[in-house]
C-alpha cells in the first residue's frame, strides 16, 4: 500500500508540474525554485507535514519535501535554540541533500566527461 | 495563456504600434508553434516521477528494516538516491530518462542532484576552482539560496510568534 | 603614386540597402566538414569531411570547433588550389564568446584576419564584406569562413550537456561543423563560374520574441524584412530566384517567414529552402525544428547550394544566412532577440 501511494503521490505532483513546464515556458531552474519555496511555505503552514506522514516518499522525494525538511529544521532548531536556530536549521536539515550531491558530483567530476548528444 | 483570440499575420504587418505588433507577433507565432504532446509528457512524467518516489520508498522501508529510525532512513534514502542519480548522470542515462520523463526527472531530488553533477562534469576543463567549484552551482544554486532565504524569513516569523506567545 | 585607373567608377549602390557589383567576385573554393549527426544527416554525402569523433581529437569543445574550422579554411584553400599565401584576407566568425573558437582554429593560417560576428548569419556577412573587399579593389582573394559546434553552443547558451531537460517543439539543433568559401577576383576553374553578383545587408528587426527556444521566430521578421528590401531594391519578383535559401529559420521560423512575405505581396512558397530543415532528417534524427548554428547555412550551402549551381540544377539564388543576435546575460536581464539576414546573390555563368 505504501508503494502504490508513493507511486501516485510522486507521480502526481510530477505530472502536475509538467503542466507548468509545457504551458508557461519557464525554466527548470525556475521551476526547481518555486518547488523549494512551496515545500517551505506548505511547511510553515502546517500542512506539508501531515501529508508527508500520509504519502510518504511520494511527498518526500520531490523538491518540496526537501523545502518541507528545511522549514522543519528551523522550526526544530528555533525551539531548542531560541534566536540562533533561525539562521542554523536551515543548513542543518539540508545538509545531508546538498552535502551528498556536492560530493558526489565532484567525486564524479574526476572520472566522467561531457557527452555529445546524438 | 488563453487568449484565444485568432491573430491573423495581417495584424502583424499592417500594425503601426511597434508594441501592439510585437504583442500580435508573438500572438501569432504561440498559435502557429507545434507544442510538444501535453497529455504524453503529462503519461511520461506521472510514470518516471512515480517510480522513483516508489524507489525511494523502498530504500526508505529498507533502511528502516537495518534498525534505523525513521528520520535517519529518510536521509539515507536521500544519499542513495543522490549517488544513484549522479551515478546515472556520469555514464549517460540519467539525460535520456529525462527526455522521456520530463518533470519526472525533475522534481524529485535526483533532478537536484543531476544539475549539480552535470555542471560539475561539463566544467571541469576550465579547472577545479573557476570551472567545477564556480559552475557547480549555476543550477541548483538558486534552490539552495531561496530554499534558505524561505525558510529563514518563515523561521522569523514562527520566532517572533513564539516570542509574543501566539503559538 | 600611381594614378587610379580604374574608370569604371560608377556607383556600385543600389536602392536603400543593396550592391551590385561591377566585378562580381567569383567563388574559386568552398569546403564543408562537418559532426557525425550531420553526416548521418540527408546532406551527408555531399560534406568534403565528416568527423565522428564531437572532440576531433581536442580536449575541449571550444577546441574542437577551433579544429573544424582550420581543417575546413585549409581544406577551401587546398580546393581553390591557392596556399595561404595566395590570401589576402580572412573573414570569419563564430558564437562562442569574443570568437575564440575563430581565433584559435585560424591563428595559424597566418593571414590577415578581420573577426566578425553576425550570430548564424555569419556567413552571409562574411561572403558580403568579402566580396565589398575584392569588388572595390582591396583584395584578390578572400577566404569567409565560420564555425559552430553543438556542444560548445549548449555549454554557453543551455544546459551543460549532461543536464536532463526536454526540448520543446520549436528549438533547433546546432550544427556541428565549419564551411568556407574562397572568393576570388578572377576565375581559376576550368568549367563554369560561380560569382557573387551583388548583396543586401540586413538591418537588426526585432519584433519582441523573448524564446530562445524559438529562434525561428525570432528570425525570420528580419529574413523577412531583407528579402523584401532586395526585391525593392533591386525591382525584382521572387520568381527571379530558382531558391530563396534561408540560413535556419526552421520548421516554425520558415512557415512564419512565408506568411509574412505574402502580406506583403511577396509568395516564396514554391521557391524558398532553409538550411536548417535541409540539413537533417526532422523524423528520424529527432531535432526539432531543425538545424541552426553559423556551420548550419555554411556547410548546406558549399556542401549543397553550390553543387547544385555547379551541376547547373539552379542558374541564379539568393543566399540569406539568418543571426538571432541575443546572449545569455541579454535573455537573463529580459531583452527581446533582435533578429538579422545577409542576403547575396550568387549566380551561375
Amino acid at each position: 500500500m505504501e508503494y502504490v501511494k508513493a507511486f501516485l503521490v510522486g507521480g502526481a505532483i510530477c505530472a502536475l508540474v509538467q503542466i507548468l513546464l509545457d504551458c508557461t515556458k519557464l525554466m527548470p531552474g525556475r521551476v526547481m525554485v518555486i518547488l523549494v519555496c512551496t515545500g517551505v511555505f506548505l511547511g510553515a503552514l502546517g500542512i506539508y507535514e501531515p501529508f508527508a506522514e500520509w504519502a510518504g516518499a511520494g511527498a518526500g522525494v520531490p523538491l518540496t519535501g526537501f523545502g518541507n525538511v528545511l522549514f522543519k529544521g528551523v522550526k526544530d532548531a528555533i525551539d531548542k535554540e531560541g534566536f540562533l536556530g533561525i539562521f542554523k536549521g536551515g543548513f542543518t536539515a539540508s545538509a545531508v541533500g546538498i552535502s551528498s550531491a556536492l560530493i558526489f558530483s565532484y567525486i564524479a567530476s574526476w572520472f566522467f566527461n561531457p557527452k555529445m548528444k546524438s | 495563456m488563453g487568449n484565444d483570440k485568432n491573430v491573423d499575420v495581417s495584424k502583424v504587418v499592417r500594425e503601426k504600434d511597434t508594441k501592439t505588433r510585437n504583442e500580435n507577433y508573438n500572438q501569432y507565432v504561440n498559435q502557429i508553434t507545434p507544442k510538444n504532446s501535453l497529455p504524453k509528457n503529462m503519461i511520461g512524467a506521472f510514470l518516471v516521477g512515480g517510480i522513483i518516489c516508489t524507489i525511494g520508498q523502498f530504500f526508505t522501508n529498507y533502511y528502516m528494516s537495518m534498525g534505523a529510525d525513521k528520520e535517519a532512513a529518510k536521509s539515507y534514502n536521500t544519499i542513495t538516491l543522490v549517488f544513484l542519480s549522479i551515478l546515472l548522470t556520469g555514464i549517460g542515462i540519467y539525460q535520456k530518462i529525462a527526455k522521456f520523463g520530463g518533470a519526472g526527472t525533475l522534481v524529485p531530488i535526483t533532478g537536484f542532484a543531476n544539475s549539480v553533477a552535470a555542471p560539475a562534469v561539463e566544467y571541469k576543463k576550465e579547472g577545479h576552482v573557476f570551472g567545477i567549484g564556480v559552475n557547480i552551482f549555476t543550477i541548483a544554486g538558486p534552490v539552495i539560496l531561496y530554499g534558505i532565504f524561505s525558510s529563514w524569513v518563515l523561521g522569523l516569523i514562527y520566532y517572533i510568534l513564539k516570542q509574543l506567545d501566539v503559538m | 603614386m600611381p594614378e587610379n585607373k580604374n574608370l569604371n567608377n560608377k556607383s556600385k549602390m543600389i536602392g536603400k540597402q543593396s550592391l551590385l557589383f561591377n566585378s562580381p567576385p567569383y567563388i574559386i573554393g568552398a569546403s564543408s566538414i562537418t559532426g557525425k549527426k550531420e553526416g548521418e544527416g540527408p546532406l551527408g554525402h555531399l560534406f568534403d569531411a565528416v568527423i565522428e569523433d564531437p572532440l576531433i581529437g581536442k580536449e575541449t569543445w571550444e577546441e574542437a570547433e577551433s579544429e573544424f574550422m582550420k581543417q575546413a579554411a585549409e581544406k577551401a584553400i587546398q580546393k581553390a588550389g591557392l596556399t595561404n599565401k595566395d590570401i589576402r584576407y580572412l573573414l570569419a566568425g563564430d558564437l562562442l564568446g569574443q570568437l575564440i573558437a575563430t581565433s584559435f582554429g585560424i591563428a595559424e593560417l597566418n593571414i590577415p584576419f578581420f573577426g566578425l560576428f553576425g550570430a548564424c548569419s555569419t556567413i552571409g556577412e562574411a561572403m558580403s564584406i568579402g566580396s565589398i573587399l575584392i569588388d572595390g579593389g582591396f583584395a584578390d582573394k578572400v577566404l569567409a569562413i565560420t564555425s559552430s559546434h553543438f556542444a560548445g553552443a549548449e555549454k554557453q547558451f543551455r544546459y551543460p550537456l549532461d543536464y536532463g531537460n526536454q526540448r520543446p517543439y520549436s528549438a533547433s539543433w546546432t550544427v556541428t561543423g565549419s564551411g568556407a568559401v574562397v572568393l576570388s577576383k578572377n576565375n581559376s576553374n576550368d568549367g563554369g563560374a560561380i560569382r557573387v553578383k551583388g548583396i543586401t545587408t540586413g538591418k537588426i528587426v526585432d519584433f519582441g520574441i523573448k524564446d530562445p527556444m524559438n529562434m525561428g521566430a525570432a528570425m525570420a521578421p528580419a529574413a523577412c524584412d531583407t528579402i523584401k528590401s532586395h526585391m525593392e531594391d533591386f525591382g525584382l519578383e521572387a520568381q527571379h530566384y530558382d531558391k530563396i535559401i534561408t540560413g535556419d529559420l526552421g520548421y516554425v521560423g520558415s512557415d512564419i517567414l512565408i506568411d509574412l512575405l505574402k502580406e506583403h505581396n511577396i509568395d516564396i512558397s514554391s521557391n524558398h529552402m532553409d538550411c536548417g530543415k535541409e540539413i537533417f532528417d526532422q523524423e528520424s534524427q529527432d531535432t526539432h525544428a531543425g538545424g541552426s548554428g553559423c556551420a548550419c547555412s555554411a556547410v548546406t550551402f558549399t556542401g549543397y547550394v553550390l553543387k547544385q549551381l555547379q551541376e547547373g540544377t539552379w542558374k541564379r539564388v539568393l543566399f540569406l544566412p539568418t543571426g538571432s543576435l541575443h546572449s545569455k546575460v541579454s535573455y537573463n536581464e529580459g531583452n527581446t532577440m533582435p533578429g538579422i539576414a545577409h542576403a547575396v546573390i550568387v549566380e551561375a555563368e
